[in-house]
């Protein structure tokens, strides 16, 4: 019974913990879509998310919904500012060396972060309360129940604006093939720079709901971001299905490997999934071959 | 209505285009032929604003058009079908048309007008219709360049730019494009550019022609003139060449 219920417990938290991984590799996912890179500087947005909102909470004695929403917006704007400063003035760049841009990014906004906030570890207050509900047995935090609902949410949000918005299909067809999207009258820049924004907001989303319960500092970043980064390889760089397969599926393998062989392996175990699906099954885990038909 | 004034274009140090001219008047199907690697792809890609002009001047309705950015010249009324059809093919058929108005997409009228035009295109290719929910992945070739025609068409061009809109398919299919874009010029008054290897068909359609060869426009003349003509005959048309055999 007691074991029932202790993995029970790992399943809840792994879960969560995979929401999150799920969100954060949304946002690899889009803009590796649009541009055909990767933005290594994704988890920083995820950090930045955190970050702002304790600034907010903290420093203008905002109440949580409006320092959320701040935290957003700046994190948003930060993205956009990224992209136009660093990516878009650079013409005919190969995407390795926009990658390595991203990683440059990534060490400067952790540094400025350093800098600004210095190096402690912040709490954000939990949005309902620390009271444990009790399901099955197994203690749920209330804020586990936020970061299900609201990942849920992001998920649908994602699906109506890129299967039934005009803006939406316009940026998977770039996605395919961007000369014949700009054929149509599609601004090719235009969708980029929404594909920046829309993954910095969900990244700092993530980093926001997570934040009451692991804390947050100027260097979870780099952690969450790689671990966002091994979600989307497992769910083969899609915006869809897979990646939520995938981040589930790390977090769930991560939280029994803390709990039934060590807790000093967590990190270990998400870089022996990522290293193993990189060797064996480089197109992901859900991606089945595109057929195509000429 | 467009009016091209030796333009040079170029793929790095590579010359693809020498020194082109070449002009259509409103209403007009104008073709332009040439071989593999001629710069007919060049020159539309050029007129869409996808390929940088070096040198030279665009006008479009008086205007100049060089270097504008993509989406401003499908704002101004040109379309291209590009080369190889490039529809989307993990969209729908149906997501496909509404790309193609794209801009319209913007205002309520728009909205509403592109859903006109996307019925009028659906008349125009019934096959379309019945293939609406599915991928355009999953279409066939000649129904693939049909979506792709329409994509363009949704924009409501005035000048409709068409690169080898035969190229791989079955000869009925292509029949069936070419009445097609014929009725356009005649019931719509849409102005043609056509780019063919299939020069025949292409000349027996158009009102003026043009040849293009290794970047440089070799000839111009009425449909009928270059059909007659002995150099056309024997490079695009394959005449002669049973004499040229027996000799």
């Amino acid at each position: 019974m007691d074991n029932s219920r202790q993995l029970f417990q790992y399943i809840l938290s792994g879960l969560s913990n995979g929401a999150i991984y799920a969100l954060i590799g949304f946002g690899f996912a889009i803009i590796y879509n649009a541009t055909g890179i990767i933005n290594f500087a994704q988890g920083e947005f995820v950090m930045l998310g955190g970050m702002f909102t304790i600034f907010f909470l903290a420093f203008f004695h905002l109440p949580l919904l409006p320092a959320i929403i701040l935290a957003i917006l700046f994190s948003t704007i930060i993205g956009i500012a990224f992209e136009r400063l660093a990516i878009r003035p650079l013409k005919n760049a190969t995407p390795l060396s926009l990658v390595i841009i991203t990683i440059g990014a990534s060490i400067l906004l952790r540094g400025i972060a350093m800098l600004v906030w210095g190096k402690d570890t912040h709490a954000v207050t939990a949005f309902s309360g620390n009271d444990p509900l009790y399901i099955a047995g197994a203690t749920i935090l209330p804020q586990h129940i936020w970061i299900f609902a609201i990942t849920l949410l992001i998920i649908a949000a994602n699906k109506i604006f890129f299967n039934y918005s005009i803006v939406g299909k316009a940026m998977r067809a770039c996605a395919y093939n961007s000369q014949a999207a700009s054929l149509v009258g599609i601004n090719v820049k235009t969708m980029v720079l929404l594909s920046f924004v829309i993954s910095s907001a969900i990244g700092s989303m993530a980093g926001i709901i997570i934040a009451p319960l692991t804390m947050t500092s100027f260097d979870v970043g780099i952690m969450l971001g790689l671990k966002g980064f091994c979600a989307v390889i497992i769910g083969g760089m899609s915006s869809g299905l897979g990646t939520i397969m995938g981040g589930l599926l790390l977090g769930l393998l991560e939280s029994l490997g803390v709990g039934y062989i060590s807790a000093s392996y967590k990190d270990a175990i998400a870089f022996i999934i990522l290293l193993l699906i990189l060797f064996i099954r480089p197109e992901g885990l859900f991606r089945t071959k595109e057929t195509e038909r000429v | 209505m467009l009016k091209i004034k030796n333009i040079n274009t170029y793929y790095g140090q590579v010359y693809a285009l020498k020194n082109v001219s070449l002009h259509l008047k409103e209403g007009e199907i104008v073709t332009l032929i040439g071989a593999n690697g001629a710069g007919k792809t060049t020159l539309l890609n050029s007129l869409s604003c996808i390929v940088p002009v070096q040198s030279g001047e665009i006008l479009f309705a008086g205007e100049s058009i060089s270097n504008l950015a993509p989406s401003q010249i499908v704002r101004l009324g040109i379309s291209q079908v590009p080369e190889g059809r490039q529809v989307f093919k993990p969209l729908s058929v149906e997501d496909n048309l509404e790309l193609g108005a794209y801009q319209h997409y913007s205002s309520r009228a728009g909205r509403a007008e592109a859903k006109n035009t996307a019925s009028m295109i659906y008349d125009l290719f019934p096959i379309l219709h019945k293939r609406r929910k599915q991928l355009a992945g999953t279409l066939s070739g000649g129904e693939q360049q049909m979506l792709s025609i329409g994509r363009a068409l949704m924009a409501k061009p005035k000048l409709l730019l068409l690169d080898e809109p035969s190229m791989g398919l079955a000869p009925m299919i292509v029949q069936e494009i070419f009445r097609v874009i014929e009725n356009l010029s005649q019931e719509k008054q849409t102005t043609v550019l056509l780019v063919e290897q299939n020069a025949r068909a292409a000349l027996k359609m158009a009102h003026r022609g043009y040849v293009l060869e290794t970047g440089k426009m070799i000839l111009e003349g009425t449909a009928a003139e270059l059909l007659q003509n002995k150099d056309v005959q024997r490079a695009y048309l394959g005449r002669d060449k049973k004499e040229i055999w027996e000799r």
